[in-house]
């Protein structure tokens, strides 16, 4: 537990400030006993009223407080935090009282009704501080939480990019591109061009919402077409959309990880490779979209990278998947899904199911 | 004199057909005398062909590049042709590469570069210069194995136990499962007990004198925990605990064996491992 001075500080000088004011107050009330002597009075029970609540709070155990803004001790929950406020405003009238009649002699307050008035003061006036610091605290911590949303925002957006520009999908392409360079120029221009589409299409998708399934699926077909320039023969792969599918939108680049963990995970350890399915259908008021793989499967797949030769970047299978389902969730709340299964005759089966829109459901 | 030959594994045909030609030009009288795509193939064909110079990837399907080389170092038929020389095939952002690097140890690098892979020429046909006229052929192989072992340890390392070195001390126990209790009893086995581990399938086995126990790790990131002076590994699948070793046998085939205190069972050495147990 560390004590902020700092923000003590602060909030001690806005007390002053607050005390003076309320001195000007009673002065008008009892005009005949001087304004120093009633600053004096009202800073006693002001700074006793603000120490037990500054310090006060510390002894409230963490699990009953917010959390403030910058990670310190926050404002206790609840009844802790009435009874706090209750406790510094009673101590601050009494024991400032007394610190004030030491001080300055007579007694300022000499009748019950001056009593209760100046009780009155401090309870208001103690009210009115106490709600200013409270709503002061509850803005800052809103504002922290919305920077941090919008942090996590950037972040994810930052990692979803790292995912779908993977580096050593991008230098592999580059090394047989550089053979390609030499050997067989006309098809180096046309895996240029197919990156080159790749690319952009990366790069601004993290920036667009939505785009058609047409350009989804072509997106797709650059990417595995790359990829079979380096797999060769190992790598196979049909796309297939009907076309009345092929202008709903969908968020962009949301197959890439099932299309990469297929590769990756089912036809990357097996010796002669395979087909890779992708294609969509309707069924009902949905869209279901299906990335099929003849590979080793899922119960047979390697558990990860951590056989120490694999890529520098590690993006496991794992994170793929949860990011396909985190980005169903912000896009479609919970009527999306995406589930995962082993195929009767092997390999694996990624199924997405989609909301189609209204309005393309009644043509 | 002979037409120096090589074999070169790498699954992605467009590299491998760059190293060949890349080869060819440093290297115009180097018979590239088989291409494969994965590591069993790799095995079959060394072992059909008997090369002078292996290009293996790393990251190849089926068995990768340090297993086929660990499966060649077994089975190479020392009699009828020296152990072959060893080069790994890596692009720059895997792992291997890194340590290949931090240890200064030679690799082929994808894409391949013409002044590197002429350096890694010049110094394979130094190596093959010296084998013919070698006076004693077991130092020879026994050196040749040195290396393959120094590169086989840079390339499997885990990376996670790679540049932190041996922080962590050594374990004192092994939470274990029984070997009958599908997983249901967990069992904390004092290491001093262990006699061996073996890698089987999905498991390793754990045995000590009277039991026999399973857990998940994987040998190679078992191995680091444990204190190497006390605990060998002696086989890609087996690991020994050093003081309980009570014999070591060799056959007419010169392959290697122990035998353990109290147990009947052999237990297989290495090639590359074998080393450990020249008698003094």
């Amino acid at each position: 537990m560390t004590i902020r001075w700092y923000d003590a500080a602060r909030h001690y000088l806005q007390v002053v400030a607050f005390c003076s004011a309320v001195a000007v107050l009673t002065n008008l009330i009892w005009p005949l006993k001087g304004y120093l002597a009633q600053l004096g009075y009202s800073l006693s029970v002001g700074t006793l009223t603000w120490l037990v609540m500054e310090f006060g709070r510390y002894l409230v155990p963490e699990r009953h407080c917010h959390r403030a803004s910058d990670g310190g001790r926050g404002w206790p929950h609840g009844w802790r935090g009435l009874a706090l406020t209750a406790a510094a405003i009673g101590l601050g009238f009494i024991g400032g009282g007394r610190i004030g009649d030491f001080f300055w002699g007579y007694g300022l307050v000499s009748s019950t009704r001056d009593n209760n008035i100046s009780l009155a003061i401090t309870i208001v006036a103690g009210a009115i501080a106490s709600f200013y610091f409270h709503t002061r605290g509850r803005a800052a911590a809103l504002v922290a939480l919305k920077n941090a949303a919008e942090r996590d925002a950037s972040e994810a957006k930052l990692r979803l990019l790292e995912t779908q520009l993977e580096p050593h999908m991008l230098f592999n392409t580059l090394a047989n591109l550089r053979v390609l360079i030499t050997t067989d120029p006309p098809r180096a221009v046309a895996m240029l061009d197919r990156l080159n589409s790749y690319l952009r299409v990366t790069l601004a998708g993290s920036r667009v919402v939505a785009h058609p399934l047409s350009a989804e699926f072509e997106r797709l077909s650059d990417y595995l077409e790359l990829m079979s320039v380096r797999m060769g023969e190992r790598l196979r792969y049909r796309i297939d959309a009907p076309d009345d599918l092929r202008r709903v939108p969908v968020p962009p680049l949301l197959l890439q990880p099932l299309v990469e963990n297929s590769i990756r995970h089912g036809l990357e350890p097996k010796v002669e490779g395979g087909l890779i399915t992708v294609r969509a259908r309707r069924q009902g008021a949905q869209l279901i979209i299906e990335v099929l793989d003849t590979g080793v499967g899922l119960a047979d797949a390697d558990p990860g990278d951590g056989d120490g030769v694999g890529v520098g970047v590690g993006v496991g299978s794992g994170f793929g998947i949860a990011q396909v389902r985190e980005r169903l969730t912000t896009v479609y709340g919970d009527v999306a899904s995406l589930r995962l299964s082993t195929r009767a005759g092997g390999g694996t089966a990624a199924v997405l199911t989609l909301p189609l829109p209204d309005t393309d459901t009644s043509p | 004199m002979t037409v120096p030959t090589a074999l070169i594994a790498e699954d992605e045909p467009l590299l491998a057909q760059a190293l060949r030609s890349e080869l060819a030009a440093a290297w115009p009288a180097l018979q590239v005398v088989a291409t494969v795509g994965d590591g069993l193939s790799a095995v079959r064909e060394s072992l059909r062909l008997l090369p002078q110079v292996l290009f293996l990837d790393i990251r190849m399907p089926g068995l990768d590049g340090l297993g086929a080389a660990a499966e060649l170092a077994d089975q190479w038929p020392v009699a009828e042709a020296p152990i072959p020389q060893l080069v790994f095939v890596t692009a720059y952002d895997e792992y291997a590469a890194r340590a290949f690097d931090a240890q200064a140890i030679d690799y082929v690098l994808k894409p391949v570069q013409p002044a590197r892979l002429q350096r890694t020429v010049a110094r394979l046909q130094q190596a093959l210069s010296v084998r013919p006229s070698a006076a004693a052929p077991n130092d020879v192989a026994a050196s040749t194995l040195a290396q393959w072992r120094q590169l086989l340890a840079a390339a499997g390392r885990a990376p996670s136990t790679g540049a932190a070195g041996n922080a962590a001390p050594p374990l004192k126990f092994i939470a274990a499962s029984d070997a009958g209790s599908a997983g249901t009893t967990v069992r904390m086995v004092p290491v001093e007990e262990i006699q061996y581990f073996e890698a089987a399938d999905k498991y390793v086995r754990v045995l000590t004198p009277g039991n026999e126990y399973l857990i998940r790790t994987p040998l190679k990131q078992l191995l680091p925990q444990l204190d190497a002076q006390a605990f060998w590994q002696v086989h890609r699948a087996v690991v020994v605990r050093s003081d309980s070793v009570e014999s070591v046998h060799r056959d007419d085939m010169g392959k290697t064996h122990l035998m353990l205190r109290g147990r009947a069972e052999k237990i297989p050495v290495s090639r590359l491992y074998a080393h450990l147990f020249r008698a003094m």
